[in-house]
């Protein structure tokens, strides 16, 4: 072989890895607003064609043929899974890290079997963080996406010593870890660091339920990111490295900010000890009085509105109302009210999912305020409109100290003038905690399917014009 | 060696600074594309299933690095797909500035 030739194709290749790490920064960082975030996804990917281009060239490979039917096999499953519907991104981002974290736990595996018994006592470490990382990643985002997708039960599962069986499964794999890297010719232990860790990420994630989601999709993410760098370690490659390191802190911060939205300890979200809200007093409530209006009501107390805020949840989502309260924004717009949106970080069921169904209802995305911003504005709303949100709005947050939400930041909306909200019943939301809004003077219940109401709503308007 | 793991771990601490400091300046409304776009990056990790299937050093590596491919490859073009699509849907009501 041609020795120099061979380093200037290594030279070459790294280059292009050094090329392609630079376009990935880039591409986040033009994330940072709405007008450029395009720029970044073609940033992200010039740089991935650049970097598996740059990989062909490398001087091991022999067949290509191989590699050429995975990648038309990947592009082939990836592009319906790219055109899915807005409604099921959450569950699509799931399963995405789970084949993240599948390609990550694969390759470990692989090298392990290639270099044992000769494994590197770092090497080893990184190595075996990067397959418990994975597999747990692997298998607890395969049961976010069920749960999500409602294959599962979406109620959380929790029973006694949940978190000692947890915090068991992981000690057991990190003691395994631990052993190999003493004992890397050990290759009869090795499967029990990728079972053990499978079983914990569904463990970890069956005590969880709806609410709980966008925290768990965001510390997934954040477990793939740092599998993915614990390989780039393993290979050597700097490249992985840093394209892990920016997801993983990626990850990280969302989890940050969802878990206080919810008002969780962060080591409460580290250990995945989420879900856990203290069951209610539920059935001992007597009935208290509400007061509920019809679409005409409804209506007429929206047009003679000046400042609208709606406050999207969930529950809008469930009843694909998001196209029905485009055209009620547009038909308020026209009579010159004033509407916005209010988006609590955790409405969704992953972080930012109202704004991309709001969006893709057409409704511009500056009408869209986070909650910190409108808080102060609800005392000058004369409409607060709540359309399938429940806890994100529930003002024991603020008042009620025995309330297992208390001190989670909520929108204000029992500020508002008028606050009306949409919903099926009275029964208590997924989280089975009462809501005293749904008793104030000030509010009225508007009782059915948000999409059928909001529709009501919309007819009434444009008919009495 | 020790050079190129003190190397390693160089680059990781900068990338986890710089992917912190660039990820508190993305709006909140775009966090669910970003999301989906580090997924679509963070699936680099192809091109080391890529190596391994192309030097096939042994069968099991061979079909596990297949695997692989497979999956991060959906990732990548999955990913890069939905995030075009959510970042067509935003739009300012006012007049974009050019």
């Amino acid at each position: 072989m041609n020795m120099t030739e061979f380093a200037g194709s290594q030279y070459l290749i790294e280059v292009v890895y050094l090329i392609a790490s630079a376009l990935f920064i880039l591409s986040l960082k033009w994330m940072s607003s709405p007008a450029r975030a395009r720029h970044g996804i073609w940033a992200g990917e010039i740089g991935m064609v650049l970097a598996v281009a740059g990989t062909l060239l490398h001087h091991g490979i022999v067949d290509y043929k191989l590699v050429a039917i995975a990648l038309v096999l990947g592009s082939g499953i990836g592009i319906p899974l790219g055109m899915v519907q807005m409604t099921a991104v959450p569950q699509r981002t799931a399963l995405s890290h789970a084949f993240g974290a599948l390609c990550v736990t694969l390759v470990g595996t692989s090298e392990f079997y290639l270099q044992t018994p000769h494994v590197p006592p770092f090497t080893m470490a990184v190595l075996s963080m990067e397959v418990i990382l994975g597999s747990l990643t692997f298998t607890g985002s395969l049961m976010a996406a069920g749960k999500l997708q409602e294959i599962l039960p979406q109620r959380p599962l929790t029973y006694r010593g949940q978190n000692v069986v947890n915090l068991g499964l992981l000690a057991i794999s990190i003691a395994v870890a631990v052993y190999l890297v003493l004992h890397p010719e050990g290759k009869q232990v090795f499967p029990v660091m990728i079972g053990i860790p499978l079983l914990f990420g569904v463990f970890m994630v069956i005590p969880i339920g709806g609410a709980d989601m966008p925290t768990v999709i965001s510390l997934l993410n954040s477990y793939a990111g740092l599998s993915a760098a614990a390989m780039g370690f393993v290979l050597n490659s700097k490249l992985l490295i840093i394209a892990g390191a920016l997801d993983g802190s990626s990850g990280f911060i969302l989890s940050v900010i969802m878990s206080k939205a919810m008002n969780r300890s962060f080591t409460n979200v580290l250990f995945g000890a989420f879900g856990q809200v203290a069951p209610s007093a539920a059935g001992a409530q007597e009935a208290r009085p509400v007061r509920s209006a019809t679409p005409e009501e409804a209506a007429a107390i929206l047009a003679a509105a000046n400042k609208v805020v709606v406050v999207p949840g969930y529950g809008m989502a469930v009843a694909q109302a998001q196209h029905k309260v485009r055209e009620l924004y547009d038909i308020l717009t026209k009579k010159g009210v004033e509407v916005r949106f209010a988006i609590h970080p955790v409405a969704g069921r992953m972080p930012g999912h109202m704004n991309v169904l709001l969006a893709e209802a057409d409704i511009p995305y500056d009408r869209l305020v986070e909650m910190d911003e409108i808080n102060g504005d609800f005392p000058q709303t004369d409409v607060a409109l709540v359309i399938g949100a429940n806890d994100v709005t529930n003002p024991a947050a603020r008042t009620d100290q025995s309330s297992p939400i208390f001190g989670m930041p909520i929108l204000d909306v029992d500020k508002a003038h008028t606050v009306m909200v949409i919903k099926r019943s009275m029964s208590p939301g997924f989280a089975g905690i009462d809501n005293p809004l749904y008793y104030l003077d000030r509010t009225l219940m508007l009782f059915g399917d948000a999409k059928q109401f909001v529709g009501g709503i919309v007819r009434e308007l444009s008919g009495g014009h | 060696m020790g050079s190129t793991l003190i190397d390693a771990l160089f680059v990781f601490m900068l990338a986890a600074f710089i992917g912190f400091e660039v990820i508190r300046h993305v709006s909140p409304l775009l966090h669910t594309p970003l999301m989906s776009l580090t997924n679509a990056l963070d699936a680099i990790a192809v091109v080391g299933a890529i190596v391994l299937v192309g030097e096939r050093r042994s069968e099991f590596a061979t079909i596990l690095g297949f695997i692989a491919i497979v999956a991060a490859t959906s990732n990548v073009v999955g990913g890069f797909l939905i995030t075009d699509r959510m970042l067509k849907m935003f739009k300012s009501s006012r007049p974009v500035k050019k």
